[in-house]
């Protein structure tokens, strides 16, 4: 496949940033987009240019680590070929574009995550907010026997399915208030949903809202497109419970 | 303080056979020295199931008060450093967490897919702490050291229960209760998983304790730090060097204590299940400070990976093994058959050949028997899928026509329903309908730096949990045992035994200006400055690849004597040309990822070499080290356990001095040594 990248590039946090066109004549449609971005940093290296910094780590889909805003949308669009899920990053395979296209790639853009480097923006924001709720206190050694308190397997299974949030940040990057209500709300409905997780559950959503919004996240007016770019799946509903025990707490 | 330790002076590399042998001055193989015999002296003696009792027992205590006074630094927030950063948080330590990840949950720990191992006996299906131990040193082709294992096995209960009460969501069944699944090796249900997602559950789980003592005050936090050298004071870790991977800016911080958390090394490989960032820096530094390296040629081969589809490939993705429980692995009976559409092929033409060679285990058996066996097919020719330059169709089948005949697919899509898509996505082909195809990549690796029972390494101070250490799976790790290990290290263990040594401290403050630390802050800058300068013309990622084909193809699933030594003189090679020709654009004021990759495969070419020797070394085939000249009539490894059967911990001797070898001998009180057969 022969394809054009338009990719940001900014020097540093305060430098002024700006799209530059690449072309690429060689691209396998099996090969990953990152990968596909590897190919591009061995040209550039080898023509003395700096390489583009981006984030990725598992490159499995599962850590979160890379996050790129492909064609205007956050992680990009696996196009129909392998279904319309959504996807990771590093998920997407060049399968999904088509011979000679020209794809646009930013950064996540939102006031809470500033650009680092070219591609690679600051998340720490979402760990200032677990540190501040986001957990159940259960200090090592002091837990009781597994079997002690049975989960009715339906809420498990909802735990479950919350929990799986990779904290990648495609909600905010795709909210136009660049909330990260989507993030937030998968966590406490995570914990909501667990016997172990109520003796704390006002105080913690209290707290992680609290959290969220001294960080500079905006508010949720309920757009939904957080969910829609979410390559987890996690629910809109979720935002509804945080809501929900957030008036509840008020209550405690 | 450690003055029960026992083993050598690493100080004075001692004693091995000298310079009076002729002309190789006492070098085996023209390759390394011997030297003098290791041993553990932490472990108690008495009855295997008192010694961890005992052994907490005699570690000393450290009052609360003091301990706001003592200063532990960790590298490394997977499953082993996050949960002990939290668990040393807890208990009131000062700590600092470092990870090279944008944040403390991305380590690779969560990836892990299958499950974690845990002798709860829920099943009631015989399982026990004991099997659980013999299962894990048999699995290891026995070569751990029984009273780790033991131990590991012991507190494996109470992870469950400590991560229940987190709020980890595992699998239930409708009664409410937590379900069971077998898995490679075992023939009883003791894993504990969260659809195919355990590792990330569990690891967020010890995130959210990390991050509540980062809240706490407890712990601090240095995410987009990688450490790069390990300070070393009048024989003791005092500290590390770390990068500021935004700024550039090399930092030193002082501790009580280092632990390294750092996990495996698969990464010399190049191509890996690792994430991409995986790096030997850490532990590499502490080698060349005085941290022995034991077993690096121990690494795993997985069976279950997606096939390689091209060479500007990044990674491997695995897939989970507990797929071995319903999906049936065969190939071709002939080879013409081999690029037929696989469903057209009739079940009298299909070979099930693990099901054949191994009746017993079938397709449970341990990964590096499926592995080997999935090699042997593909060499005589009856492979699958896209044919590879050179090397004929690298790829077997992992069908599940059965078991959606038997279950239905809405419950395999209950039970694997991640794991398929994942494959869709990757292949473009969908597994509910042709059968998927799979080939062994490399996964884990068993060997580490040497530690004693208290996890300390042999510079004191220094210790080591989780897939960084060598500690516990032998020469071959079993299914859902490496986050069982990491969480029994960071929760239960280390948090036990560090306390002895934190116990004689707050040790003497070390000036800023101490020439140990002096030292350590200039090799750092100068090793940049030497990557920023040298201006060649070749890319880090060119070298990392060359030095992955020549370890994967000398130092892979089988290994030979001719074949080792001739990856040793590429190595060598490889690593002269790396600091003469590599080019690495930027500066190091801002973040510039070459250079971060150039310093981790500067040192994945001086480990590549070391895997080489020890592979060499090692006569023998056990577990995950197979060598050719040692197999049974049939094909099997052959151990040799009266020459092998004993820890191999490499001492550094200096920049182009051969290694030195230390011997930990296994000695099996508990356990009688066979030969392992899952037939």
């Amino acid at each position: 496949m022969r394809i054009k990248v338009r990719i940001w590039r900014q020097d540093g946090p305060a430098a002024q940033g700006k799209l530059v066109d690449y072309d690429l004549d060689d691209i396998s449609e099996d090969m990953s987009f990152l990968e596909m971005l590897d190919v591009l940093n061995e040209d550039l290296n080898e023509r003395g240019v700096e390489p583009v910094a981006f984030d990725s780590d598992c490159r499995e889909g599962i850590c979160g680590m890379c996050g790129l805003v492909i064609n205007g949308r956050p992680h990009g669009n696996t196009g129909g070929r392998d279904g319309e899920a959504n996807t990771t990053t590093c998920q997407l395979h060049m399968r999904s574009f088509a011979d000679g296209e020209t794809i646009t790639i930013e950064p996540w853009r939102a006031d809470a995550f500033p650009v680092i480097r070219d591609l690679v923006v600051d998340r720490t924001a979402f760990d200032r907010i677990i540190a501040a709720g986001g957990f159940i206190s259960a200090n090592t050694g002091s837990a009781p026997e597994a079997h002690a308190v049975p989960v009715e397997k339906k809420r498990a299974d909802r735990a479950f399915d919350v929990a799986t949030c990779i904290g990648c940040g495609a909600c905010v990057a795709a909210c136009p208030n660049a909330s990260g209500m989507l993030f937030v709300g998968a966590k406490i409905t995570h914990l909501a949903e667990l016997p172990q997780g109520q003796p704390e559950r006002w105080t913690r959503v209290q707290a992680m809202v609290a959290e969220h919004d001294a960080d500079g996240f905006g508010g949720c007016t309920n757009i939904g497109e957080c969910s829609a770019a979410c390559p987890k799946d996690i629910p809109l509903d979720v935002i509804s419970t945080l809501n929900k025990d957030l008036r509840r707490s008020m209550l405690h | 303080m450690t003055d029960t330790t026992t083993y050598p002076d690493t100080a004075a590399p001692s004693t091995g056979p000298d310079s009076d042998s002729g002309s190789v001055s006492g070098l085996v193989h023209g390759v390394y020295r011997e030297g003098e015999p290791l041993f553990d002296s932490k472990a108690p003696a008495g009855p295997i199931d008192k010694k961890w009792n005992e052994r907490k027992f005699a570690a000393k205590l450290v009052n609360p008060a003091n301990r706001r006074k003592l200063d532990v630094i960790i590298v490394g927030t997977g499953l082993a450093g996050g949960a002990a950063a939290a668990t040393l948080g807890e208990a009131g330590y000062n700590v600092k967490s470092f990870c090279y990840q944008d944040s403390p949950r991305r380590a690779h720990s969560i990836a892990a897919q299958g499950g974690i191992n845990a002798a709860k006996n829920y099943k009631e299906d015989g399982d026990s702490v004991f099997r659980l131990f013999y299962d894990t040193v048999k699995g290891g082709d026995y070569r751990s050291r029984e009273t780790n294992v033991y131990r590991l096995a012991e507190v494996s209960a109470n992870i469950i229960d400590q991560c229940v009460a987190q709020g980890v969501p595992f699998a239930r069944e409708y009664g409410g209760l937590l379900d069971n699944r077998s898995f490679g090796g075992v023939q009883v249900s003791r894993t504990f998983y969260a659809r195919g997602q355990t590792g990330q559950q569990l690891l967020i789980g010890a995130y959210q304790a990390l991050e509540r003592q980062v809240g706490a005050g407890t712990v601090q936090m240095f995410a987009r730090h990688e450490m790069v050298e390990l300070i070393v004071v009048d024989g003791r870790a005092r500290g590390i060097i770390a990068r500021d991977m935004v700024t550039g800016e090399i930092e030193t911080h002082m501790a009580d204590a280092v632990v390294l958390a750092s996990g495996g090394y698969g990464n010399v490989f190049f191509l890996s299940t690792n994430a991409m960032g995986c790096n030997v820096t850490a532990t590499w530094r502490a080698y060349r400070k005085g941290a022995y390296f034991a077993n690096p040629c121990y690494t795993q081969i997985h069976p279950t990976c997606i096939p390689v589809h091209g060479d500007k490939q990044s990674k491997l993705t695995l897939m989970s093994e507990s797929l071995r429980n319903d999906g049936r692995i065969w190939v071709p009976k002939r080879k013409e058959d081999c690029d037929k559409d696989p469903r057209q092929i009739p079940e009298e033409d299909r070979d099930y050949y693990l099901e054949r060679i191994y009746p017993g285990f079938g397709n449970l058996v341990p990964r590096d028997i499926a592995s080997r066996q999935a090699k042997n097919m593909c060499d005589e020719g009856r492979g699958v899928g896209p044919e590879v330059e050179g090397q004929g169709r690298r790829g077997v089948y992992l069908d599940f026509a059965d078991a959606i005949g038997r279950m239905g697919e809405d419950a395999v899509r209950t039970k694997y329903g991640n794991l398929f898509d994942m494959y869709q996505r990757i292949t473009g082909e969908n597994p509910y309908e042709v059968p998927m195809r799979i080939y062994p990549a490399v996964h884990y690796t068993m060997g580490g730096l040497w530690v004693d029972y208290d996890l300390q390494s042999t510079i004191p101070g220094l210790f080591v949990a989780g897939e960084a250490n060598f500690s516990d799976h032998g020469a071959n790790r079993l299914g859902a045992s490496a986050l069982m290990q990491g969480l029994s290290d960071g929760y239960f263990v280390l948090p036990n035994t560090i306390r002895d040594y934190l116990a004689s401290g707050p040790y003497p403050k070390v000036a800023p200006d101490h020439p140990a630390v002096v030292e350590a802050q200039e090799s750092v800058r100068s090793r940049i400055d030497t990557f920023l300068s040298c201006q060649g013309t070749r890319s880090v990622d060119s070298f990392h690849k060359e030095l992955g084909q020549i370890m994967w193809e000398y130092c892979g699933m089988e290994r030979t004597e001719e074949g080792l030594k001739y990856a040793i003189e590429q190595i060598r090679a490889l690593k002269a040309e790396f600091w003469t020709n590599v080019r690495v654009l930027g500066t190091n004021d801002q973040l510039n990822q070459s250079l971060e990759k150039a310093g981790r495969v500067a040192d994945f070419i001086e480990l590549g070499e070391l895997m080489c020797i020890d592979a060499l070394h090692r006569r023998e085939s056990c577990g995950g080290h197979f060598r050719a000249e040692s197999q049974t009539e049939d094909g099997e490894a052959l151990r040799h356990d009266d020459d092998f059967a004993y820890v191999a911990a490499w001492a550094f001797d200096g920049d182009d001095e051969a290694p030195i070898l230390h011997k930990e001998d296994l000695v099996y009180e508990f356990i009688e040594l066979k030969q392992r057969s899952y037939k």
